[in-house]
């Protein structure tokens, strides 16, 4: 049985989604290749082959592969869907969008958003924004697999795969047109060790720059907010945390002013530290602390500074 | 331009799911059950498509088309998008749920009788989770698809598309007809007004049954069983900022 494994890159190198996804794949195989789709994406296959446990390394290039587009990435992945059991791919929105698409053509179910594999066929996924696990069994002989990256180890560095090219397909129906990526010095939430997180008790945007900021930079941390902050608009999209947004397990997570709604929950309740700072002491985020600080962010913040040192 | 939006009945988004003693689900029976919040949006968006808000042209759609598949109370939940907006209504009655791939076929076959321009829904229902049966609609009909809408403009034979990826927005243009699924921040739904609750209950709903269009709806996937995600022990309340950094030091976080 060999798996395919779909990665996930930023242009030059592989995101640790992309090692995460591998750690889940050798649960269900020895046998797993990863398939790189880009343009002028020969450095992140080369990175992909230093992962241990990778057999080959498949590099598909094309400009509509350059752009993730969906139908590009189908129409690639289908003509080598024949040599693996499974294909399996991290639950980003990139994944999330082409892997139904290959399901559907494969006339396969698709599986979102695994946590754990129990068995070849048998596998664990939240449902109901996290509120219960669901343990499903595929009857299909081939599966198409998205990965919760939050939910797995990362494969470790060490490999030296073969690098081969494959064909890359186009998506006829689809232009490109533009892209407004967020740029940061700081942490990607996906990837960051700490995260420290603001609610809509900021009150303004500003505030939660004032705030957040010089404590994200401290702690080295990347910021994430909640929905209620992110529809306010004090924070940008990208920075929700959430069923609706990232689902991030970090060392440690610092929620300041979230109340801690059930959306909110099941976006960062697998961090291995939590930490709310709340002035109503009967927020549902002290459910899922393990320590609490019941006080108003305004005095709590900068005192946190000042013992941070 | 004739918009088909497909909806679902869902557990409403304010109720905690509860899951079954016996593990074999969660528990549904006398729970408030609303329309998919994703679907919502859609069906927003195609009604100001038709109505001409925001930077849509009027007239850009000229004939909203709900479907849903499900129990015979989901035709409550069509009711609520045609005192929205919408036209009329299909629904297939299905006793069981529906895999996505399953309703990913019923779809496509609808499509095929209605012949929409643009099937706009939502991205994901908020049961299931899956996000998929946009994704494989699109694949099964050959269009191409736009996921994850935060932006739609319609003009020149296309679907111009803002979608919120990780880590920012990427906007692509795909020809029509396609497939749309909406995310969030694409609109905020209205509440229907009496006079159009009381005019939706003469438009039209067309029942049907799975049987009537012939596609394989076989389960693929046995749930083995459902549990409660693992509780998290319960924390320590700290006096103070200081306290605090001394926790999390002497627990080796910091």
């Amino acid at each position: 049985m060999a798996v395919l494994v779909i990665a996930d890159h930023d242009g030059s190198a592989v995101r640790d989604t992309t090692h995460k996804t591998v750690t889940a794949a050798l649960a269900l195989s020895s046998e797993v290749d990863v398939l790189v789709v880009g343009q002028g994406a020969q450095a992140v296959a080369d990175g992909a082959a230093k992962i241990a446990g990778v057999r080959k390394v498949l590099l598909a290039e094309s400009a509509g592969l350059g752009k993730v587009l969906a139908e590009a990435v189908e129409a690639t992945v289908l003509p080598l869907a024949g040599g693996y059991d499974a294909i399996l791919t991290p639950a980003t929105t990139d994944g999330k969008n082409f892997a139904p698409r290959i399901a559907a053509k494969l006339d396969v179910a698709p599986i979102s958003d695994i946590v754990e594999v129990v068995s070849a066929d048998t596998f664990v996924r939240p449902i109901y924004a996290g509120n219960a696990l669901e343990t499903i069994q595929s009857g299909d002989a081939k599966k198409v697999i998205t990965v919760r990256p939050t939910a797995f180890a990362a494969a470790a560095e060490g490999g030296s795969a073969p690098v081969e090219s494959v064909a890359g397909a186009e998506a006829p129906k689809t232009t490109f047109v533009a892209e407004e990526m967020v740029k940061s010095d700081r942490p990607e939430l996906g990837a960051a060790k700490i995260i420290v997180s603001g609610g809509r008790a900021l009150g303004s945007a500003e505030e939660f720059h004032t705030v957040m900021e010089p404590l994200a930079d401290k702690l080295g941390a990347a910021i994430g907010a909640s929905r209620a902050a992110v529809d306010a608009g004090y924070a940008p999209n990208d920075y929700q945390v959430g069923q609706t947004g990232k689902v991030v397990a970090p060392m440690l997570y610092i929620a300041i002013g979230i109340s801690g709604a059930i959306q909110h929950l099941a976006g960062m309740k697998d961090s291995k530290t939590i930490v709310a700072i709340n002035k109503d002491p009967d927020a549902p985020i002290f459910q899922v602390a393990d320590f609490g600080l019941v006080a108003d962010y305004k005095t709590a913040v900068p005192e946190l500074m000042a013992a941070l040192g | 331009m004739k918009v088909l939006v497909p909806v679902k009945r869902v557990i409403d988004y304010n109720v905690k799911a509860r899951v079954k003693a016996d593990q074999s689900g969660v528990d549904l029976a006398n729970v408030k059950m609303s329309m998919n919040p994703f679907d919502e949006i859609a069906v927003e968006e195609a009604v100001r498509l038709k109505e001409g808000k925001d930077h849509h042209a009027a007239g850009t759609a000229t004939e909203i088309v709900v479907v849903s598949i499900g129990v015979t109370q989901a035709q409550e939940t069509i009711r609520t998008a045609l005192a929205m907006g919408a036209d009329r209504g299909v629904l297939i009655q299905s006793d069981t749920d529906l895999e996505p791939l399953a309703v990913a076929k019923l779809l496509k076959a609808v499509v095929e009788e209605e012949k929409p321009d643009l099937v706009l829904m939502g991205k994901q229902s908020i049961d299931g989770d899956n996000n998929a049966v946009g994704q494989m609609l699109a694949a099964l009909l050959d269009w191409p698809q736009a996921t994850f809408a935060g932006k739609l403009v319609i003009d020149g034979g296309k679907a111009t598309v803002t979608r919120e990826v990780d880590g920012g927005l990427q906007t692509i243009a795909a020809e029509l007809p396609a497939v749309v699924t909406v995310d969030l921040r694409l609109n905020t739904p209205r509440y229907a007004s009496l006079p159009n609750i009381m005019k939706a209950k003469k438009k039209e709903i067309a029942m049907k049954a799975v049987a009537d269009y012939g596609v394989d709806v076989a389960d693929r996937l046995k749930v083995v069983k459902v549990t409660e995600p693992p509780k998290r022990a319960a924390g320590v309340k700290v006096e103070s900022a200081a306290q605090l950094v001394e926790s999390l030091k002497s627990a080796g976080v910091l």
